[in-house]
């Protein structure tokens, strides 16, 4: 396929390396992500290949233990909670900051934005200190409001881009059909960027499941995470739970991401 | 003179309207212009001369920096675009891409809540209107861009409004299809007693469909009258120019008596023209001929010889461009037939009635050197 019909000996070693080099680039980057799924189900608590034999013991301690179960419950309300909070402010300032009448769009996109670029510790102490002060510390809201902070920027990206697809005139033309604003959006701005909102919502939700810096700081031991149980499980006895756990962790996300993905080219084909 | 209107038969009135996005430059200069219940009226200008800045500020997207308009004797300053009861057609047909082509004419009628059984018929009267009856299940990426322009037409028809914007409806539709939906709008206007107000920078287009016509000009009408005054009374240069075609020459007033006035051009040559506006001896003057008006004749108010450079056929007439002793260059209008050869000298003439001298001020300037350059 990348060789042309009539490909010379230079040709052909050039695509060998090109094919070596993306082997490399994949079993380095990629692969380690993949490494605990085969782990998960090793009948021995030990982190070696060969597996010793095939089991689910480990599926089972962290879907039978209360700990475990606790933390996984913890990841999801907070994470829902930061998507929805997420999704709808970040919807928003997409939104306002594709209007070309909004001041200092440029200033305003990269204080959204910064939470992707500031070092996540420091929004993690930030949140702690000034949540403090409110009360939030320790609080699921306070979790919450930090996860949203960290999330909302996916949503203002990849609802900013199917925005700039959007032919603004169309939402003037739904004025004058009488739909008042609201209705013109729900009628024919949001099924336009429905594919931008929903593949924002994902990477929200995934971006507050697998957070651990933020949750570190502002969760006390009754607000334990699924990322948290695994940090602390690793640092205090390291079981292969963990590795169930991931599996468990990584498959959510991919099955999201796909989801949003269909749901995405769905809308567009229509 | 445009007949004036009565105060109860205007149902748009622009009050002392002026625009500017940026604070220093007016896009809409003072704009006071009423519009009739049931009238085609329709907004000419060159691009830039703030057209669509008037549409958009009676159909609400935009407000004017200052002065009112009035929508039925109500001002509408608070009023946004969705109470103002107002359908439009946009020039790139804005339909709702998602939305089949029955769900786009139903959508002004579901806004407001119509029963949905009521819905349905009305939106296939609508439909049958623009005969677009078998269309109704397809997308709007399906269909081409006059039934596009048919399906907006319908849309903003459903709802019955008493007046109907267009900003440029059949302005990427091509010619023949053009004139078919010209013709269509024109039909449905009176059929339905609309009030139109449309946009246009095609000054044919103007003149076949309108009841009457604003000349924009750099934010301001400049004239505003029936097709036919316009034709034949332009009151500037820039009209002269704008509506139809026109042999426009610089000049300078000898005398003026009464209704006539004689011009000097600027090779010395004398003509007998008809003064518009105030002109006074001495003034600078711009002077209009139509090419129509000009015939291949040895006798008349002003005669003139001309050397013929070509002929152009065209069918129904030919047009003679010729260049006069002074290197000026008169375009002529004569029924087809031998009359003219290329390269033989002809006797032009015309009457002092057809030939109109304005006063010419800065921006005639610039229009004379629009027409040549062009
Ligand atoms: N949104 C805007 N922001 C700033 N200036 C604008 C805006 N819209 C129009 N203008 C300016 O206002 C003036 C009038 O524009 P307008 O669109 O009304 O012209 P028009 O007569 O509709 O022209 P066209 O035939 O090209 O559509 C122009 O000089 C234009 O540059
Ligand atoms: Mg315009």
């Amino acid at each position: 396929m990348l060789l042309s019909p009539y490909a010379t000996l230079g040709d052909r070693l050039r695509i060998g390396v090109l094919i070596g080099w993306c082997a490399l680039v994949l079993a380095f980057l990629v692969l380690p992500i993949f490494v605990p799924v085969p782990l998960s189900v090793n009948s021995e608590a030990f982190f070696t290949f060969p597996l010793a034999g095939f089991s689910w013991r480990w599926y089972e301690e962290v879907l039978g233990s209360d700990q475990w179960r606790e933390a996984i419950w913890h990841s999801i309300v907070i994470a829902i909670g930061a998507t929805v909070l997420a999704t709808g402010l970040g919807t928003l300032a997409a939104i306002g900051l594709t209007n070309p009448r909004l001041p200092a769009r440029r200033v305003i996109m990269g204080i959204l934005i910064s939470p992707l670029i500031v070092p996540v510790v420091i929004t993690a102490v930030g949140a702690y200190l000034f949540y403090a002060r409110f009360g939030l510390a320790s609080t699921f809201s306070g979790i919450i409001l930090a996860h949203t902070a960290v999330a909302s920027p996916f949503v203002v990206v990849t609802v900013g881009a199917s925005l700039a697809n959007f032919d603004r005139a169309l939402m003037n033309a739904a004025s004058i059909c009488g739909a008042r604003p609201w209705t013109a959006f729900r009628r024919v701005m949001l099924p336009a960027i429905l594919p931008g909102v929903l593949s924002g919502a994902a990477f929200a939700f995934v971006t507050s499941f697998d957070e651990l810096v933020i949750s570190l700081f502002l969760a006390s031991a009754d607000q334990r995470t699924l990322p948290m149980q695994m940090f602390t499980g690793l640092r205090e006895h390291l079981s292969p739970a963990i590795t169930a756990a991931a599996t468990l962790m990584m498959s959510l996300s991919i099955v999201l991401l796909i989801v949003a993905d269909r749901l995405a080219h769905r809308g567009r084909r229509d | 003179m445009p007949v004036q209107a009565s105060e109860t038969d205007a149902l748009v009135r622009f009050v002392g309207v002026q625009k500017s996005y940026d604070g220093h430059t007016l896009a809409v200069r003072d704009l006071n212009l009423d519009v009739n219940r049931g009238e085609f009226l329709t907004l000419l200008g060159p691009s830039g001369s703030g057209k669509t800045t008037t549409l958009n500020m009676l159909a609400g997207f935009e407000r004017p920096t200052r002065g009112e308009i009035l929508l039925a004797g109500r001002p509408v300053d608070r009023l946004p675009p969705y109470q103002r009861d107002i359908g439009m057609v946009f020039q790139n047909y804005a339909l709702f891409p998602h939305m089949s082509v029955a769900e786009n004419v139903a959508f002004p009628l579901s806004v407001r809540r119509v029963a949905r059984a009521e819905a349905e018929q009305r939106v296939k009267r609508a439909l049958a209107t623009v005969r677009l009856e078998a269309f109704g299940d397809r997308r709007p990426g399906q269909l081409s861009g006059g039934q596009q322009q048919r399906v907006a037409l319908a849309r903003a028809l459903v709802f019955e409004p008493a007046l109907v914007l267009m900003d440029e409806p059949l302005g990427a539709l091509d010619k023949k299809l053009r004139e078919h939906m010209q013709i269509e709008i024109k039909l449905l206007h009176e059929q339905l007693g609309l009030t139109v107000v449309y946009v246009t920078h095609d000054q044919s287009e103007a003149l076949t469909m309108s009841d009457r016509v604003a000349v924009f000009h750099d934010g301001e009408v400049v004239q505003l009258g029936p097709p036919d005054t316009l034709y034949s009374r332009p009151r500037t240069p820039f009209v002269a120019g704008f509506i139809g075609e026109n042999n426009l020459l610089p000049g300078r007033c000898e005398t003026v008596e009464g209704a006539g006035a004689t011009i000097r051009l600027q090779d010395g040559t004398m003509l007998h023209a008809t003064p518009v506006g105030a002109v006074a001896p001495g003034a600078r003057v711009v002077v209009a001929i139509r090419p129509e008006a000009i015939r291949l004749a040895e006798t008349g108010d002003n005669v003139c010889r001309a050397l013929v450079r070509s002929v152009i056929y065209l069918g129904d007439h030919q047009r003679l461009i010729c260049d006069v002793a002074n290197g000026a260059t008169l375009t002529v209008k004569v029924p087809p037939g031998p009359g003219a050869t290329a390269g033989e000298t002809q006797a032009l003439a015309w009457s002092a009635v057809d030939c109109l001298a304005f006063a010419a001020d800065a921006s005639t300037d610039a229009t004379l050197n629009e027409e040549w350059n062009a």
